[in-house]
């Protein structure tokens, strides 16, 4: 019996892994007593205020601040020259990225601006509302230059170059040539082309972007109280660019307001007020506010995609062939870069089905816009959405029904691990099992008897399938390989403490998902306490191990490890200090609800609150050369593969309105596998929120620019978010294959819902419109679009 | 500036839209608060909050067409706070009470300094977020004909998100007396710099009764009557495309008798 096996099944008093714990700090959330960066004052404490670049492309011509800087409060009005020494700037490639490049970004515009809402002048005082005041004041003059938006038109040879250094606008380009894509189309019974189009859209976090850095000039010694994913990774790029021993740089993340990948990239404002503190000695605030982060917050997606599938006549797909082209703004975001969601893509489309021919080509373009990069989901919407959308259109053509196509063309289960022609390697997968579970939970047959009906009375509903991969649990060579410290390893300690209670460090950190209650439920369970009786601390690089945080699903997979480990050993730890002073085999021991028993019948022998005090303060009781250890520490990477793939399958249930172009979601569902499921509510609730960020992108998010670089919507009168009145139930429910990399068994679930369900939504909207012919791929798929599509309104046809 | 629910005027603070000087919180003065019938005129203060109107046995029962309306507007959070005569002072083309008031013609009684004037809906709306207000005039309580035995009240409006403003919507009154469809007052939500009572269509649809004009020429009528907006999102013809749906559904609300709302 693996120890996974020895601790999970849910017949032990502290037998956690499997139960929907309750998240111990959302008693603190719903009571107001979140510890977020805003609430948080320092004495001495200054606001920064940005004056931010109206123009999407321009040169800096003269910036007059004097009468900003005698306003009310002000303390310091800096420009890059004023804090040029202070901060070195940044560019974002990464070695494994073959030929990826990028301008030097600074913290302040140096000479020109690149995007709308790039900072040029800080403005430092007493209050947000001061610095704000004075920011008006301030007069930059700009010349234009000409903005360049159209990725398409970015790539013409007498393009304006974004950065002239740089030689053109082509940030990163890669391909795929494997087996043999042309002979397999040639000899195609069937070929299903499309073009499509993903909008670029946001994460939008409750809480925005927030900073406060603390500089002490003793110690040159600087303290970053952040809303961030990756606390150490902070550390050493702050540390870095200003100048400051890594050491003596110390980053604290309390509670976060989400992230969804917002949170772990460099942003020039908040580089400033720190290099701000520096120069001034003093603490130094900012909080985004809800307009520029929609200028500013690291933007998603942005591709235009052209793919087409091969199929034999019997509908099995032989070969998939894909373009894709992204707009990524005016930098490759630092350090994580923006060329990793198109390699994504490229690595992603068509996973869960069996083709071996595969050629795929991926462009990545500057532009005048704000930057893109790593959003929840990550390349995963693009490549499940062409995938899924070629299947489904292949359905069509073979007259198979939806699921049965992909019956047919899943990987097989006896031929795992897999390699996939784009070379990513899966463990194992549950594609069919997911997809039969599904088809029950749904009654897709009783959909389908349905909309028939239905149509009858002029009632248009569809049913959207989506199968899908989801990358989580990395290894270094996601990031590490490439030169970025960016730690895919974790670490977890634990400290018994005198009372019998455990705390608990560990370097993944909390953004709102539940990863505290998960690493809490995994040690408990292989100590043997009560849950209640563990303290997790996370976000504090001065007091947790040294650890990656939250990014590619890995918190529970990869924290959760590290506490299964370091649990085993302090258990270990304990149970041989108790054999001493029971004078008893360690083997012969358990611990069971903080109690030291006999492992065979569980008679109680001492609870552990005695062996902490008698470790604690009678070490003269204890033998000479026993040397009790109460505090462990263990660490995990997952090395055996680049990464863990998890796989689901998503179904879709909508309504189009033909007359008003409204579209109404009326059901959907998940079956995901994750592996082990340390906490059924927790899972649910990941794929849940997961799947309503996919709704958004199908049918609601985008940031709208301008030909001119304007971002048109920048509001959230403007911008749409999902909101509970259009959310659907969201059924979810799971197929348990853990991967064997690790003990525990888990891999990661905080993606996948987001990757599918645009892919869902689209297939369920087509499905819908198929009594009018016509199919819709460009998202999202407003009531204009959708009317457009089906001719009510403009020439007919899609535009 | 006047401070009432605060659900507009704060925003835009926020946003430093706007810089007032001083703001006047008409919160506490008493009296705005009342919603009251007396001899078939229904009487809602300008301070009544949505929700209060919203939940009003009064008004549900008097003027339905208010209690389906306000359904449409925001969120409870918002509706807490947001007032009757605020949404109409602040005189969004996209928001649903200023087409209410149109459909229904009623007459907004506004107080000043100087004295007292009652205004009638239709001039009291003049073009994007513009009224007939005075400087130093106080928009005071709503008189609403009730909507009486004969009555017919619409309301439906076409938006991306439940409590948006509507990409389209309609607030519809009329009067069936005798085998004649009476006034008929077609008011559309987000097809024009103000809420637009479409003449041309209540026109048709009054001579046609009891027939229903036929789809195309609801939208000829309304290519008279409207003029929708184009955003970065939807254009014009599609708000004009939806407008002309909620008008033949109206239409045919109206023709049968659970067109009362
Ligand atoms: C998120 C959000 C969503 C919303 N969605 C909708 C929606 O779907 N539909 C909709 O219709 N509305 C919507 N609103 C607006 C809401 O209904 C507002 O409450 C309303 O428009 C203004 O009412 P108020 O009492 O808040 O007015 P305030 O914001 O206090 O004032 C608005 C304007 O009217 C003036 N004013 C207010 N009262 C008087 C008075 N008695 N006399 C003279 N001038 C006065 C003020 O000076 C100001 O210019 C939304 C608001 C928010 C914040």
């Amino acid at each position: 019996m693996t120890e996974a096996a020895r601790f999970s099944p849910l017949d032990r008093p502290n037998s956690y892994v499997g139960r929907s714990v309750s998240r111990p700090n959302a008693a603190g959330l719903v009571r107001g007593r979140g510890r977020f960066v805003d609430d948080l004052t320092l004495p001495r404490m200054l606001h920064v205020a940005f004056v931010r670049s109206p123009h999407a492309h321009a040169r800096i011509t003269a910036i007059d601040t004097a009468e900003a800087a005698k306003m009310p409060g002000v303390v310091r009005v800096a420009t890059i020259d004023d804090i040029r020494d202070y901060c070195s700037p940044w560019v974002g490639v990464l070695d494994h990225l073959k030929g990826i490049k990028s301008a030097p970004q600074p913290p302040l515009a140096d000479g020109k601006v690149f995007s709308q809402g790039q900072p040029v002048v800080a403005i430092v005082a007493a209050s947000r509302a001061q610095a704000e005041d004075a920011a008006e004041l301030v007069d930059v003059s700009y010349e234009p230059l000409e903005p360049v938006t159209d990725p398409v038109a970015a790539l013409e040879p007498d393009a304006t170059v974004i950065h002239p250094e740089l030689g053109d606008n082509l940030c990163f380009q890669r391909g795929i040539d494997a087996g043999e894509v042309d002979r397999a189309f040639a000899e195609a019974a069937h070929v299903v082309e499309t073009t499509m189009r993903f909008n670029r859209h946001t994460g939008v976090t409750l809480e925005p972007r927030s900073i406060l850095c603390d500089f002490d000039p003793s110690e040159r010694a600087l303290t970053l109280y952040m809303s961030v994913q990756c606390p150490h990774m902070s550390k050493n790029l702050f540390a870095k660019h200003l100048g400051l021993d890594e050491n003596r740089v110390r980053v604290v993340c309390g509670d976060v307001g989400g992230s969804f990948g917002i949170k772990i990239h460099t942003y020039p404002d908040e580089m400033t007020a720190a290099a701000l503190s520096v120069m001034l000695e003093r603490p130094v605030k900012f909080v985004a506010d809800r307009l520029e982060s929609f200028v500013t917050d690291i933007h998603a997606r942005d591709h235009d995609v052209s793919a087409r599938m091969a199929l034999d006549a019997e509908g099995r797909v032989s070969a998939i062939e894909m373009d894709d082209l992204t707009g990524i703004g005016s930098y490759s975001v630092y350090p994580r870069t923006s060329g990793i969601e198109a390699n994504q893509v490229l690595n992603l489309t068509g996973g869960p089905y069996a083709h071996k021919n595969y050629r795929a080509r991926a462009r990545v373009v500057f532009q005048n816009k704000n930057d893109m990069c790593q959003y929840r989901g990550v390349g995963h919407p693009i490549a499940v959405a062409v995938g899924e959308h070629l299947m489904d259109k292949a359905a069509r053509m073979t007259g198979l029904d939806a699921a049965e196509i992909r019956r047919r063309n899943f990987i097989p289960e006896d031929a795992y691990p897999y390699t996939a022609p784009s070379g990513a390697i899966y463990e194992r997968q549950s594609h069919h099992a997911c997809l039969e579970k599904l088809l029950e939970a749904c009654d897709y047959k009783g959909l389908r008897r349905d909309q028939s009906a239905q149509r009858e009375s002029g009632v248009y509903r569809g049913i959207g399938l989506a199968s899908l991969v989801e990358i989580t649990n990395p290894s270094p060579a996601f990031y590490g390989v490439g030169g970025a410290r960016i730690a895919s390893q974790d670490g977890c300690t634990l400290r018994l403490d005198p009372t019998g209670g455990v705390t608990l460090a560990t370097g993944v950190t909390e953004q709102g998902q539940g990863t505290e209650t998960i690493v809490a439920q995994v040690a408990a369970t292989v100590i043997g306490i009560d849950v209640n009786d563990i303290r997790v601390i996370t976000g504090d690089t001065d007091a947790v191990p040294y650890g990656g945080g939250t990014w590619a699903s890995r918190g529970a997979g990869i924290g959760g490890e590290a506490a299964f480990q370091a649990g085993k050993a302090l258990r270990w730890n304990i149970l041989g200090v108790a054999a001493t002073i029971l004078q008893e085999r360690a083997e012969a021991l358990d611990i069971r609800d903080g109690c030291i028993v006999n492992a065979k019948d569980g008679m109680e022998r001492m609870p552990l609150s005695e062996l902490g005090r008698i470790v604690y303060f009678r070490g003269d009781t204890l033998p000479k050369d026993l040397a009790p250890e109460l505090v462990v520490t263990r660490h995990y990477t997952q090395n055996q593969y680049p990464f863990c793939f998890t796989n689901a399958a998503h179904a879709c249930h909508l309504e189009v309105d033909p007359a008003t172009g409204l579209i109404r979601l009326l059901n959907y569902w998940v079956v995901e596998d994750c592996g082990t499921v340390i906490n059924p509510k927790l899972v649910a609730e990941q794929t849940r929120g997961g799947v309503v960020q996919g709704l958004g992108a199908a049918l609601f998010e985008e940031c709208l620019y301008s030909g001119e670089g304007q971002l048109m919507n920048g509001s959230l009168a403007e911008y749409l978010l999902p909101m509970a009145g259009e959310m659907p139930d969201i059924f979810v429910d799971h197929v348990t294959t853990p991967t064997a990399t690790s003990e525990l068994g888990a891999k990661g679930v905080g993606e996948a819902g987001t990757a599918g369900a645009p892919a869902a939504v689209m297939n369920a909207l087509n499905d819908a419109l198929q009594p009018f012919g016509v199919e819709m791929t460009d998202m999202p798929f407003t009531p204009e679009k959708v009317l457009r599509a089906l001719g009510r309104i403009g020439g007919g046809g899609e535009d | 500036m006047i401070l009432a629910g605060g659900q507009s005027v704060i925003p835009a603070l926020n946003m430093r839209l706007n810089e007032p000087a001083v703001l006047v919180d008409i919160n506490k003065v008493p009296g705005l608060g009342v919603i009251e019938e007396k001899g078939g005129v229904l009487r809602i203060g300008a301070l009544c909050r949505h929700e209060q109107v919203r939940k009003s046995v009064d008004v549900s029962a008097h003027a339905p067409l208010l209690t389906k309306a306000l359904a449409h507007v925001a969120h409870p959070a918002i509706r807490n706070r947001g007032t009757f005569g605020g949404s109409l002072c602040n005189a969004d083309a996209a928001a649903e009470l200023p087409a209410c008031v149109l459909a229904l013609g009623a007459t907004l009684n506004v107080e000043s300094a100087e004295g007292s004037r009652a205004i009638a809906a239709e001039d009291f709306f003049f073009g994007f977020f513009e009224t007939a207000l005075e400087e130093g005039e106080v928009l005071a309580s709503i008189d609403l004909p009730v909507l009486g035995a004969t009555g017919r009240h619409f309301f439906d409006e076409a938006a991306r998100r439940r409590g948006d403003y509507a990409l389209a919507g309609l607030a519809a009154a009329a009067r069936v007396e005798g085998g004649r469809m009476i006034a008929p007052r077609f008011a559309f939500i987000s097809c024009g710099d103000r809420p637009l009572l479409a003449g041309a269509l209540g026109e048709l649809v009054a001579t046609r009764y009891p027939d229903a004009p036929a789809e195309d020429e609801i939208a000829e009528a309304l290519a008279r009557d409207l003029e929708p907006p184009e955003d970065a999102v939807t254009s014009s013809a599609a708000r004009m495309r939806i407008a002309t749906v909620l008008a033949a559904r109206a239409i045919r609300e109206f023709q049968q008798n659970g067109g009362r709302a």
